[in-house]
C-alpha cells in the first residue's frame, strides 16, 4: 500500500510546507512564494492521479493505445494560470504597500497600522 | 522538491528566494514530464520557472532584498499546517494507487475523450481538444482570469506618466552598447527565432504540446528579452502602451465572438461545428481561431505586467497634479 | 434567442468589460457598464419566470452535453441568488459614478467599471454553473478583481486589507481545488448532476470525506464564517464605498450559495449532515459569530468597520439558519440572503453619500448631519431598523422564519440567542442615530448639503424595497420556499 500511495504522500509534504510558509512567514514575498508551493503542490496531486501506468501523453499516434488521463492535464493548465494571476496581483500588492508602509514585513506594518488609530 | 521548499523558509535573501522559486518550478515541470502531462509541463516551465520567476526578480528589486522577519506564531502555524496535513494523508488512504487503470476517474468521461475525439473534433492533442472544445468555456474563463490580472496590476502599478527625454535614452544606449556588447548581439540575433518559435507553438498545438497560452508566453519572452537589453523607454517606443493593452482586450474579444457567431448560426455558445458545413472543419477553425484570441491576450497580459512592474523598478511616478491619493 | 438566456447572463458583463477599454471617458464607460448590468437584470428576471414555468433549465455550452462538457443548470435557487445579484449591482452602479468622482483617481476609473463588471460577470458565473470546476474558475474570477477593487481605497490600509484577504481567499479557493480533486478522482466527472450520482457508491470513502471537509473549509473562509472572517473587516471598511456596497451586498451570498449547492444538491442532506457533525458546528460557531461579531461592532469609531462587524454576525445568522436542518430553516438562510442584500446595499450606499459630502465615515463626522443630510440619514435609520428586525422591515421577515425554524425543531435556546442577538444591533444602530440626531457638529465643521439625486436615488430604492418586501412578503417568501423545496426534493 505504501508504494502504491507514497507519491501521493510526498505531494501532501510538498503542500504543508506551501501552507506553513503562507502563514507563518512574515515576509510578504515570501507568503507569496509560499502560495505558489501550495498551489502547485496541488496541481501535482491532480497529474498523478491522471497518470497511468504503461500509458504515454495524451496524444493520438499509430500503434498507442494506452494513454494517460487528460482532463486532469486541462483543468491544470487553467489552474497555472489562475496562479499566475495571484500571483501577479500579489506582487503588485507588495510592491504598492512597500511605497505606502516602507516595509514588507507583516509585523512592521501591523504595527504602523496600530500606531495610526 | 521538498529540499528546496524548506531552504525558502531558511533563507533570508529574498533574491535567493526568487530563484529557488524558479528551480521548484522547473523541477515541477520535470515531474510532469515524467507523468506523461507534457502540455501541463510546457506551461509550467513558462509560468512557474519563467514568468513567475521573473516578476518576483522584478518585485524584489523593486522591494529590497532582505527578510528582517522575526517567525511570529510559527505554532499556531504548525498546529494548522499538521491538521490540513493529517487530513489529507487519511483522505488518500482511499484513493486508487497511483497510476492504476481503472480508478474512477480515468473510467468514467475519460475514455470518452481518448476514443471520440479524433471522431468528434479530428485533433491528434486530446488535451488540446478538451480544452478548445469540449470544455472551451473554462479556457475562456482562464482568459479572462488573465485580463482581469492584467487589468488589476493596471491598476494597482500603471502611472501613465512619460518619462523619458531622448537624450537620456541616447546616453543609457552608449553605456550599455559597451557594456553588454555581446549579450546585445546575440539577443539580436536569438529573438527573432524566439518569435518565430511562438508562432510554431502557437499553430501546431493540434498536433504535438503547444498553443495559446505557451506561445503568447513565449512570445512575451522575446519582447521582454528586447526590453531588458536594449532599455525600457526603448522598448516602450516600439511597443506602444495603449495599443497592447488594446490587444489584451481584442484576445477575449475574438474569443468571445467566435462563441456569440456560434449563437447566431443557430448553436449554443461555443460550438464549432456550426462555424463551417462540416462539423469538423468548424471545430478546426473554432479552434484556430480561439487559440489565437488566447495567444494575443497571454502575450499582450504578460508585456503589460512585466513593463508595469519595471516601470517602478526606480521608485515611485510622482503623481500627476489633481491626484487625490 | 429565450433558449440562450443562461449564457447571456454571464457572457454580457464577461465581454462588456473588456470593451470598455475601447471607450475612454469615464462617464461613458459607466453608463456601458450601467445598461450593461441593467440587461443582467432584465434576463435574470425572465429566467427566474422561465424556471418558475417550465422547471430546471438546462444549458450546453459548445454543444457537448455533461458530463462531457460543461453545462449551465438553472433551478429555482440559482434563479433567485442571479436576481439577487444583478439587480444589487445595478442600483448600487447608480451612484457609482458621483462616488467615486471623490474616491479614485481618474486615470483608474475606467478600470474600477472593468473590475466591476468582471467581479459580476464572476458570481453570476458561478451561481449559474453546473460544472464543479468550472465554479473554481468563476470563483478567481470574481476574487481577483475584489481583491484589485478592494485596493482602490484611499486609505494605504486598503493595500494591506487587499493583500490579507488575497491571501486568505486563495487558500481558500485552493482547499475547494482539492476538494473538488478528491471528488473528481473517486467519481471521475465534475458534473454537478452527475456527481450527485455517483458519490452515494463512494461516500463511506476516507477520500470523501476529506474532500467534503477541504470543500467546506474552503467555502467557509470566503462565507467569512467565525473564526475565517478576520478578512472582512478591513477589506469592506478601506475599500471605495460602492465596491463596499457591491461587495457587501453580494459576495458572501455567493459563497452561502455555493455551500448550499454543494451539500444539498451534490453530497445530499443525509452525507452533509451525518458525516461531520455539520449541524452542531455551524450552530455553534453561527451563534458565536452573531455575538462575537456584533458586540465588536458597538465598539468601533468608523461606521464602515461597524456594519462590517455587522455583516460578520448577518452571516452568523445565516447559517445558523442552514444548520436547523429543515424545509423553514433553509428559507429563512435563503430569506436573509435577500434581505441583507437590501439592507447592506442600502446602508451602505447611503454611508457612500455621506464620504461623498462629508470626506470621512468616523463616527464622530456623523455628528448633526440628521439635519443635514436628512434623507440620507433617514435610509441609514430606516436600513437600521430593518437589520434589527423591527416588523414592517424585512429584516423581521427573515428573522420571524429563523424563530420559527427554531422552535419547529425544539432548540428553545437558539431562538432566544437569535432574539438577544437582535437587542445588540439595537445598540450599535443607536450609536449612529445618536451621532445623527443628538449630537453637534464639531466646531468651526462646514455645513454640508444632502447628498445628491444619484445617490438618494438607490438609496431610496432600496429603503423602499425594505419596506414594500416588509410588508407585502408573498414575492421574497414564495420564491425562498419555492427553492427551498427544491433543494430538499432533489437531495437524497
Amino acid at each position: 500500500m505504501i508504494m502504491g500511495l507514497y507519491n501521493y504522500w510526498i505531494v501532501v509534504i510538498l503542500m504543508m510546507i506551501g501552507f506553513y510558509i503562507v502563514i507563518a512567514q512574515g515576509n510578504l514575498i515570501k507568503k507569496i512564494v509560499g502560495l505558489n508551493i501550495f498551489q502547485t503542490s496541488v496541481f501535482i496531486l491532480y497529474i498523478s492521479i491522471s497518470k497511468v501506468d504503461g500509458g504515454t501523453a495524451p496524444i493520438l499516434a499509430d500503434g498507442i493505445s494506452k494513454y494517460s488521463n487528460p482532463l486532469p492535464h486541462v483543468l491544470i493548465l487553467t489552474a497555472i494560470v489562475v496562479g499566475l494571476a495571484t500571483t501577479a496581483l500579489g506582487l503588485a500588492l507588495a510592491v504598492r504597500i512597500k511605497e505606502a508602509y516602507g516595509t514588507i514585513e507583516e509585523e512592521n506594518i501591523q504595527m504602523k497600522d496600530d500606531e495610526e488609530c | 522538491m521538498a529540499c528546496v521548499a524548506i531552504a525558502i523558509i531558511r533563507v533570508k535573501d529574498l533574491f535567493a528566494v526568487a530563484m529557488l522559486s524558479g528551480i521548484y518550478g522547473l523541477l515541477t515541470a520535470s515531474l510532469f514530464v515524467d507523468m506523461d502531462a507534457v502540455d501541463v509541463a510546457f506551461t509550467e516551465a513558462s509560468v512557474g520557472a519563467g514568468i513567475s520567476t521573473l516578476l518576483m526578480l522584478t518585485t524584489v528589486a523593486i522591494t529590497g532584498s532582505r527578510d528582517k522577519a522575526v517567525r511570529n506564531k510559527p505554532k499556531l502555524a504548525l498546529f494548522a499546517v499538521t491538521l490540513t496535513g493529517v487530513l489529507l494523508i487519511f483522505g488518500t488512504l482511499d484513493m486508487p494507487y497511483f497510476g492504476s487503470v481503472d480508478a474512477p476517474a480515468n473510467l468514467h468521461v475519460a475514455p470518452h475523450y481518448i476514443q471520440n475525439s479524433m471522431q468528434e473534433i479530428g485533433v491528434d492533442n486530446i488535451v488540446t481538444s478538451v480544452l478548445a472544445s469540449y470544455r472551451g468555456f473554462d479556457t475562456f474563463g482562464e482568459v479572462v482570469v488573465i485580463f482581469t490580472a492584467a487589468i488589476g496590476v493596471l491598476t494597482l502599478l500603471s502611472t501613465g506618466r512619460r518619462r523619458e527625454e531622448d537624450g537620456v535614452v541616447e546616453k543609457v544606449n552608449t553605456t550599455m552598447h559597451n557594456q553588454y556588447l555581446i549579450i546585445r548581439i546575440v539577443a539580436k540575433m536569438l529573438i527573432p527565432f524566439i518569435l518565430l518559435f511562438a508562432l510554431y507553438v502557437q499553430f501546431h498545438g493540434d498536433f504535438g504540446p503547444g498553443g495559446g497560452f505557451q506561445a503568447g508566453v513565449i512570445f512575451a519572452a522575446a519582447i521582454i528579452l528586447y526590453a531588458m537589453l536594449f532599455g525600457l523607454s526603448v522598448a516602450k517606443r516600439v511597443i506602444n502602451q495603449s495599443v497592447v493593452q488594446l490587444l489584451a482586450a481584442v484576445g477575449v474579444l475574438i474569443y468571445g465572438s467566435v462563441g456569440i457567431v456560434s449563437l447566431l448560426g443557430g448553436g449554443n455558445f461555443l460550438d464549432y461545428s456550426i462555424l463551417s458545413e462540416d462539423p469538423i472543419a468548424g471545430q478546426h477553425l473554432g479552434i484556430l481561431l480561439i487559440e489565437l484570441g488566447v495567444g494575443i491576450t497571454v502575450a499582450a497580459v504578460v508585456i503589460i505586467i512585466f513593463f508595469n512592474f519595471a516601470d517602478r523598478i526606480d521608485g515611485p511616478a510622482p503623481e500627476k497634479e489633481g491626484d487625490p491619493s | 434567442m429565450l433558449d440562450q438566456l443562461p449564457i447571456l447572463q454571464v457572457i454580457i458583463p464577461l465581454l462588456a468589460a473588456p470593451l470598455c477599454l475601447f471607450l475612454r471617458k469615464p462617464r461613458l464607460v459607466w453608463m456601458f457598464t450601467l445598461i450593461a448590468s441593467a440587461a443582467c437584470f432584465m434576463i435574470s428576471v425572465l429566467l427566474l419566470q422561465q424556471v418558475a414555468s417550465q422547471g430546471d433549465i438546462l444549458y450546453s455550452i459548445g454543444g457537448w452535453a455533461g458530463p462531457l462538457g460543461i453545462e449551465y443548470h438553472i433551478d429555482e435557487l440559482s434563479a433567485f441568488v442571479l436576481l439577487i445579484i444583478t439587480a444589487m449591482s445595478t442600483i448600487v452602479l447608480f451612484a457609482a459614478n458621483t462616488s467615486i468622482q471623490k474616491e479614485i483617481p481618474e486615470n483608474r476609473q475606467v478600470f474600477f467599471y472593468i473590475l466591476y463588471l468582471l467581479s459580476l460577470a464572476g458570481m453570476l458565473g458561478i451561481v449559474a454553473t453546473g460544472d464543479a470546476f468550472n465554479v473554481f474558475v468563476f470563483l478567481e474570477i470574481s476574487s481577483l478583481s475584489a481583491y484589485a477593487m478592494i485596493a482602490l481605497g484611499k486609505d494605504r490600509r486598503a493595500l494591506w486589507a487587499a493583500f490579507q484577504y488575497l491571501v486568505m481567499g486563495t487558500i481558500g479557493a485552493t482547499f475547494i481545488l482539492i476538494g473538488i480533486g478528491l471528488m473528481y478522482e473517486m467519481t471521475g466527472t465534475l458534473n454537478m448532476a452527475d456527481l450527485a450520482e455517483r458519490l452515494p457508491e463512494v461516500a463511506d470513502t476516507r477520500t470523501i470525506f476529506a474532500a467534503f471537509a477541504f470543500f467546506i473549509v474552503g467555502v467557509c473562509l470566503k462565507l467569512a464564517l467565525f473564526p475565517l472572517h478576520m478578512w472582512l473587516p478591513n477589506a469592506y471598511a478601506f475599500a471605495p464605498s460602492m465596491v463596499t456596497a457591491f461587495l457587501a451586498a453580494t459576495a458572501t451570498k455567493v459563497a452561502v450559495y455555493l455551500l448550499i449547492r454543494f451539500t444539498y444538491s451534490i453530497f445530499g442532506i443525509s452525507f452533509s449532515f451525518t458525516t461531520l457533525p455539520l449541524q452542531e458546528i455551524f450552530v455553534a460557531l453561527g451563534l458565536v459569530g452573531i455575538f462575537a461579531a456584533s458586540i465588536t461592532a458597538i465598539y468601533q469609531t468608523n461606521v464602515k468597520h461597524m456594519l462590517a462587524y455587522s455583516s460578520v454576525a448577518q452571516v452568523g445568522y445565516m447559517i445558523v439558519g442552514y444548520s436547523i436542518g429543515t424545509t423553514v430553516g433553509l428559507m429563512a438562510t435563503l430569506l436573509h440572503l435577500f434581505n441583507h442584500a437590501l439592507m447592506k446595499g442600502a446602508l451602505f450606499v447611503a454611508l457612500g453619500a455621506v464620504m461623498y459630502r462629508v470626506g470621512g465615515v468616523q463616527l464622530s463626522s456623523l455628528n448633526g448631519l440628521g439635519r443635514q443630510m436628512p434623507y440620507t440619514m433617514a435610509g441609514i435609520v430606516a436600513g437600521g431598523l430593518s437589520l434589527i428586525g423591527v416588523p414592517l422591515t424585512v429584516g423581521f421577515v427573515s428573522k420571524w422564519y429563523l424563530v420559527q425554524a427554531a422552535l419547529e425543531t425544539g432548540w428553545w435556546p437558539v431562538a432566544v440567542l437569535v432574539l438577544l442577538g437582535s437587542l445588540l444591533a439595537v445598540i450599535y444602530i443607536w450609536r449612529i442615530v445618536e451621532a445623527a440626531y443628538f449630537k453637534e457638529p464639531a466646531e468651526g465643521a462646514t455645513p454640508v448639503k444632502e447628498a445628491p439625486l444619484t445617490f438618494l436615488i438607490p438609496i431610496w430604492i432600496l429603503v423602499g424595497a425594505n419596506i414594500y418586501f416588509g410588508i407585502d412578503t408573498r414575492f421574497s417568501v414564495d420564491a425562498a420556499r419555492a427553492a427551498s423545496q427544491s433543494l430538499f426534493g432533489i437531495s437524497l
